[in-house]
């Protein structure tokens, strides 16, 4: 063997040697046993403190509330979204107090107004809804369901509200066209209004020869639109075609 | 060159003398090996109480957008739980306000991350379609973070949770790259890459992760794939599902229902 | 946290919440640009020893010590971004194989170890055991060391020399190809990020890399020469330039390809990666990488090299045309330099919601800052100077064996 060739298998040699040697110093104990990390990581992150104790555990003491509130309209709200996290209460409840959201402020996080949230949901106008006083003054957290039947269709729908506001059906009700019973203000989902079935609905101002005021926009009920049904093509809450 | 005969013989028997050495000594330790192992079966059983199995779940989170209403509980509550830097570049997760016009402009926005909800949009005036959509580490099956990173600082585990060892993170941030979703960040605390955990440390106490558990709406469901009865399997049943950015392959485990086709 | 928020205010669009913070920043330009460097004087060194181009041969030496300095250099960019670079050994201990960039520290090793210094250390073998035999004092034993006690001066052990450099460099060619185009790969097969995510990526890497470590040697060698007095060889420089021509050639076709190719294709990301161009890169891309570092160039050099005609289409005289290509190849160290830039900050000036751009708030001071870099960029530079003064690449330095008796 070539002399050059000798020695520098000497150094790979101590190379590789050394390279061993601090990997099997080196590697920590538990990388591998169940995949390519360290399994001590699990245990670690499994072992992180726990927050929020779950609504489950409210009911331990709270019971007469968690009674009171799984039948209203916030059942679905965790106690915990309003109250904070609970896990330290849990263990030493007179220590840890909850903090309760009193003003005004906070309510509209989830219910003022805003056209993103889906319809249906209750929503108001933070700056002339009851201005100045607490929400609590007259909705129970607990119990939220409002002191009398709203009104208008707008405290849930605003969103359409709004956009008919400013549309050439403004000064139509909601209730032309939509037969709606009293109880869908008290359960929604149980009951809900009804939508016009046929063109004849529509036909009843719109027609030629309908009794409606004269600035009413008239088509031939028979030949317009041919197959589909009006709003099929125009938005009845926005029935502008320009 | 050659060794002379006589020592050979004289090893002989040296040889046969120390192997029974050897055979002496080994019996002697023969009852203390057999304490020892003895007491590593006692500890195996001492522990084998009903431990947490990783393998028996596998789990998975569903989002209907129709349901979220933008209120950013999830976020805060986030924050609580995993001590989440509150500064406004950190989430593990978010929530995205999507408004599309009727022109068919789509503008997103998430204000700190919708931490404190959202400002009002200007008018409901010419809005097409509008809605909020909640964003988190998808969690993938074939996660491309994992993939990348150099050392295994990122792993999944066999329940199906990505998570990150900071004991053991380098910070070289390949990981944060990989993610199409921008689901990752380094914590500047620890100098580590920080993630989404589904909250792995109340999942295996059979809690709930934090955005979950307080989300008002029931806009997120958390579930187990592998149990037939559970929220999780209800909505993969009742709703059509999207998942991010399919054509990545990431096969993520956040299941959308309603997701529109803005939504990136 | 102030200069995230400073950041959050200039972003146009929506981007993540979590891509306020820019990963990669000025550290991890420096590197790609280091290591093509490394790779770009290797293959220029090779093209002497395995495809025998003569005129190249007083380069030779200084290629390889360029390439040795800078390869030392190349991971403390890395170490310096890393956030525990205390840690940084788990890439060795613990690789995950999937990983592109753990297997490049095992491809950067390879290198280094098997294929510089390797054919360094053949190269010089020779020169090493007769100067550690003439010398004295601490170069004696600096010499003595590195011959590693191989001192046999046998017309046979000096033909294995010989030999044995010209299999490293056969080795060596891929090896460096390998090493820069690893790099491109590191960043070609992200494929959350479409600025990045292509097929063409290491390519492009690799002849931009062949590219500067052309000028650089090129550079180098003007200097070196004319601070020894020397004469500088014509004909080696005008050999470096119609190379340096031909990759630029090579290079600017490829990355004309890459993009054709994107605009042709008007995949989802061609709006905001055309914004990103226009707004963002306009300077770094348009102007610094490809006008005046790409097609400047090569007009200077397709016109007064002898790379397209024998004499240069342009006559000049040696000075002025020496001048020229010194030019040439500052331009083109800017233009490698901006094409680092533009790939590593580039892609990360766009979310990847594909709806909003970012800004990278460069610092001063601080391990990131504009000091730090510069530093890094000027110390391979002192290390060849070190490697310089112990192992002189110089014609005249070489030591001769005594006439046999």
């Amino acid at each position: 063997m070539p002399q050059q060739l000798a020695r520098l298998l000497v150094v790979f040699a101590v190379l590789t040697g050394g390279l061993v040697v601090t990997r099997h110093l080196l590697i920590p104990k538990t990388f591998g046993q169940r995949g390519h990390y360290r399994a001590a990581a699990v245990t670690t992150i499994q072992e992180l403190p726990v927050r929020y104790a779950g609504r489950e555990a409210c009911a331990d003491c709270h019971a007469d509330i968690v009674g009171l509130h799984g039948k209203g309209r916030h059942q679905t709200v965790s106690c915990e979204v309003c109250h904070g996290p609970a896990a330290a209460h849990t263990l030493a409840p007179v220590e840890n107090q909850l903090p309760a959201p009193r003003k005004r402020a906070y309510c509209p996080l989830c219910h003022g107004y805003d056209p993103s949230r889906p319809t249906g949901f209750p929503q108001i106008d933070p700056v002339s809804h009851n201005p100045m006083k607490p929400c609590i003054t007259c909705h129970n957290p607990h119990q939220p369901e409002p002191p009398h039947v709203p009104e208008e269709c707008g405290a849930c729908h605003g969103e359409i509200a709004r956009t008919k506001a400013v549309s050439r059906h403004a000064l139509l009700p909601c209730t032309q066209c939509h037969k709606t019973p009293v109880q869908h203000k008290v359960t929604p989902r149980l009951l809900h209004p009804d939508k016009p079935r046929n063109r004849e609905f529509c036909g009843q101002c719109h027609a030629k020869d309908a009794g409606s005021p004269r600035e009413i926009p008239r088509i031939d009920l028979a030949t317009h639109g041919g197959r589909y049904l009006c709003w099929q093509c125009h938005y009845p809450h926005m029935p502008e075609v320009d | 060159m050659e060794k002379p005969i006589s020592d050979n013989a004289g090893s002989q028997e040296a040889i046969c003398e120390s192997r029974r050495d050897f055979l002496y000594t080994c019996s002697l330790a023969a009852p203390l090996l057999l304490l020892a192992l003895q007491a590593k079966l006692v500890c195996a059983f001492a522990a084998s109480e009903p431990a947490y199995n990783p393998r028996e779940h596998r789990y998975g989170m569903g989002i209907d957008v129709s349901r979220c209403i933008g209120c950013g509980r999830c976020v805060d509550a986030c924050k609580n739980e995993n001590d989440v830097p509150r500064e406004p570049f950190y989430f593990r997760t978010w929530v995205e306000r999507y408004v599309i016009n009727s022109a068919g402009d789509t503008s997103v926005d998430s204000p700190n991350g919708g931490i404190s909800g959202f400002p009002a949009t200007s008018s409901e005036r010419g809005i097409l379609r509008t809605f909020f959509v909640p964003k988190l580490c998808n969690q993938c099956d074939d996660p491309p973070c994992v993939q990348v990173c150099p050392v295994g600082a990122t792993f999944a585990t066999e329940d199906g949770v990505v998570l990150v060892d900071r004991d053991y993170c380098i910070c070289c941030r390949y990981c944060v790259q990989a993610c199409p979703y921008g689901a990752r960040f380094i914590d500047p605390r620890t100098r580590t890459a920080d993630k989404c955990t589904f909250c792995y440390h109340r999942v295996t106490r059979g809690l709930l992760p934090a955005c979950v558990e307080v989300c008002p709406t029931g806009a997120r469901v958390f579930g187990d794939i592998k149990q037939r009865s559970s929220p999780l399997a209800r909505f993969t049943r009742f709703h059509k599902i999207h998942t991010l950015k399919p054509h990545m392959n990431t096969k993520p485990k956040v299941y959308y229902a309603d997701l529109d086709e803005e939504v990136r | 946290m102030e200069p995230l928020g400073e950041v959050l205010k200039q972003v146009q669009g929506y981007i993540y919440p979590n891509e306020v913070e820019l990963q990669w920043g000025l550290l991890i330009v420096v590197y790609p640009y280091v290591t093509g460097l490394v790779a770009g004087a290797f293959i220029l060194a090779s093209l002497v020893r395995v495809f025998n181009v003569k005129e190249l041969q007083p380069t030779y030496r200084l290629a390889l010590l360029t390439a040795l300095g800078y390869l030392i250099v190349a991971p403390l960019p890395l170490l310096a971004h890393l956030g525990h670079p205390e840690r940084a050994l788990e890439i060795f201990l613990t690789p995950n194989v999937h990983s592109a960039m753990a297997m490049f520290g095992f491809v950067y090793a390879w290198y280094l170890m098997v294929v510089l210094l390797l054919e360094i250390w053949f190269d010089y073998r020779k020169d090493l055991v007769l100067w550690s035999a003439q010398e004295k004092g601490v170069r004696r034993w600096v010499h003595w060391i590195l011959t590693l006690g191989a001192t046999d001066l046998s017309n046979k052990a000096l033909r294995f020399d010989q030999s044995a450099g010209r299999f490293i460099t056969i080795i060596g060619i891929p090896s460096a190809f390998l090493l820069h185009g690893y790099v491109g790969f590191i960043f070609g097969s992200v494929k959350a990020n479409p600025w990045w995510s292509s097929v063409l990526m290491p390519i492009v890497f690799l002849f931009s890399a062949i590219v500067s470590g052309i000028a650089l040697v090129l550079l180098l060698y003007v200097v070196s020469t004319l601070l020894r007095s020397k004469a500088v060889d014509m004909l080696c420089l005008d050999k470096l330039a119609s190379f340096l021509f031909y990759a630029l050639v090579v290079d600017f076709s490829l990355e004309m390809l890459d993009f054709i190719h994107r605009l042709y294709e008007a995949e989802e990301s061609i709006g905001i990666l055309s914004q990103l161009v226009s707004s963002r890169l306009f300077l770094s891309l348009v102007i610094l990488q490809a006008l005046l570092g790409t097609i400047l160039p090569l007009i200077m050099l397709g016109v007064i090299s002898p790379a397209l005609r024998s004499r240069g289409s342009l006559k000049t005289p040696d000075e002025l045309r020496r001048l020229l290509y010194v030019a040439a190849a500052a331009l083109v160290q800017v233009g490698i330099f901006s094409t680092r830039w533009n790939v590593v900050i580039g892609g990360q000036l766009f979310s990847k919601s594909l709806r909003g751009l970012t800004v990278y708030k460069m610092q001063l001071l601080g391990i990131e800052g504009l000091i730090v870099a510069g530093f890094l960029l000027l110390l391979p530079l002192l290390l060849l100077l070190v490697l310089i003064v112990l192992l002189p690449p110089w014609p005249e330095a070489e030591a001769h064996l005594p006439e046999a008796a």
